[in-house]
């Protein structure tokens, strides 16, 4: 076990537009934060096709793209970006430290920006046949399936997203939702519906995905009338949205029961002084990738005042460059 | 941004069977395209096992767009897929980015 002396003003863990833009202000305020990305880097973003609704990009910009472009904002300004995951985090008392496999870390302030996991369905099938039809990745896999029949689970924008995009090579997507009616916003869901490829149903549920070594179809049971019917598919692409990613902070900052960490009032502030949370993580509302932008930027400038107001408490070194002009 | 030399070999539908099925060390072929996200994300993580393992592993990078046919033969239809070949058969296929810990830990009963 190595442990570094440094203690750093600010680290930030978890990466997307939360983390890498909480690293561009924090960096830009001369913090000169340690960012643990994880190897999940880029975050939700690195499955999404076209991002069309982020400001400033006029034709859209691809997620992998506009993730590139942060990251490398962030490495402008000295931001020490590592892909690596975090293991273990010990958020009490003036200094936190962040355990990454054997070395551990020290800061002040720490921002919490993990984001968000795909959720799975949970049926039998799902897991032993993920790479072999199963997918949550539409824009990696979509080139797989080419003029064949494929399924989109969901009811989101994300669902909407996929079985828009999935169009440009299979055959034909069968939209599967449990409800009757769709959280997705009109204009997907809109673009869907007038897709001639994308056909819905609704009021059903995925009960089991079946094929052996591949994909051959799904189960389903209608909601309503308990009915149970097969579909033949080669692909199934879950998009039924997302669960925050806590777990490492379970138990330290307090949490929604979903599992969201909460922040005070308009504030980031976590239950943990010096602790800050933005992003996915935290939000159960809106998940878009600029309100994930918003909150990362609004963490940064939240543990910025508090090392300055905390300066006297923690001194050292480093404390001369808190509060360094924006 | 300058191109930083590699310790990944790329391999194709034409090279495949010489430089993985008929290779004396262990390969890990890594399957990819330019618009997948998450093999942008397990790529400089192959990298570094490439440059750990000289001698004991070989890490290929084969592009399924170039290159469906190998994709096809090995029933690949999820990228990033990484599939271990030893003695020219596949041993081991790990789906999705993993991180370099989770990665060796895979690999281990092998390398």
């Amino acid at each position: 076990m190595t442990s570094s002396s440094t203690v750093h003003d600010v680290i930030v863990i978890g990466s997307g537009p939360a983390g890498y833009t909480a690293a561009i202000y924090a960096a830009r305020a001369q913090l000169t934060p340690l960012v643990f990305e994880g190897t999940q880097f880029g975050g939700a973003l690195m499955t999404t096709t076209e991002v069309e609704n982020y400001p400033g990009f006029r034709e859209g910009i691809t997620g992998p793209e506009l993730m590139d472009e942060m990251r490398e904002q962030a490495l402008r300004f000295g931001a020490d970006l590592r892909m690596e995951d975090v293991d273990a985090v010990s958020l009490e008392g003036p200094v936190k430290t962040v355990t990454v496999g054997d070395e551990t870390h020290h800061a002040r302030a720490v921002i919490l920006a993990m984001g968000a996991q795909a959720r799975h369905l949970g049926v039998p099938g799902e897991e032993a046949l993920i790479g072999m039809g199963v997918s949550t990745c539409a824009t990696c896999d979509g080139f797989f399936f080419r003029d064949q029949d494929i399924a989109v689970v969901g009811g989101g924008d994300s669902a909407m997203e996929e079985a828009t995009f999935l169009t440009r090579f299979a055959r034909s997507v069968t939209l599967i939702h449990r409800r009757e009616e769709f959280r997705a916003s009109k204009i997907m869901l809109e673009r869907a519906r007038v897709n001639e490829k994308i056909k819905f149903l609704t009021n059903t549920q995925v009960i089991s995905i079946e094929g052996d070594p591949k994909v051959t179809g799904v189960r389903l049971r209608n909601t309503i009338t308990g009915e149970e019917s097969k579909l033949a598919v080669t692909g199934v692409f879950v998009a039924i949205g997302h669960d925050p990613r806590s777990d490492l902070v379970r138990g330290q900052v307090d949490l929604d029961p979903e599992g969201y960490v909460l922040t005070k009032g308009r504030t980031t502030s976590t239950s943990v002084e010096g602790v800050f949370a933005s992003g996915d993580l935290v939000d159960h509302t809106y998940r878009q990738a600029i309100t994930a932008a918003g909150t990362g930027c609004s963490a940064s400038i939240d543990a910025e005042r508090w090392l300055a107001e905390n300066a006297s408490a923690t001194t050292d070194d480093n404390t001369d460059l808190i509060g360094a002009p924006l | 941004m300058t191109e930083k030399t590699s310790a990944t070999v790329a391999v194709t539908d034409d090279s495949f069977s010489e430089d993985v099925l008929a290779s004396s060390t262990p390969v890990l072929v890594d399957f990819w395209a330019t618009w997948c996200g998450p093999c942008k994300m397990v790529a400089p993580v192959l990298e570094e096992i490439a440059n750990d393992k000289v001698g004991a592993l070989k890490v290929a990078k084969i592009d399924v767009d170039a290159n469906p046919a190998t994709a096809r033969d090995f029933q690949v239809v999820s990228i990033p897929t990484m599939i271990l070949f030893k003695d020219g058969a596949p041993v081991k296929r790990i789906v999705g980015a993993k991180g370099k810990a989770a990665l060796l830990r895979e690999l281990a009963d092998v390398v």
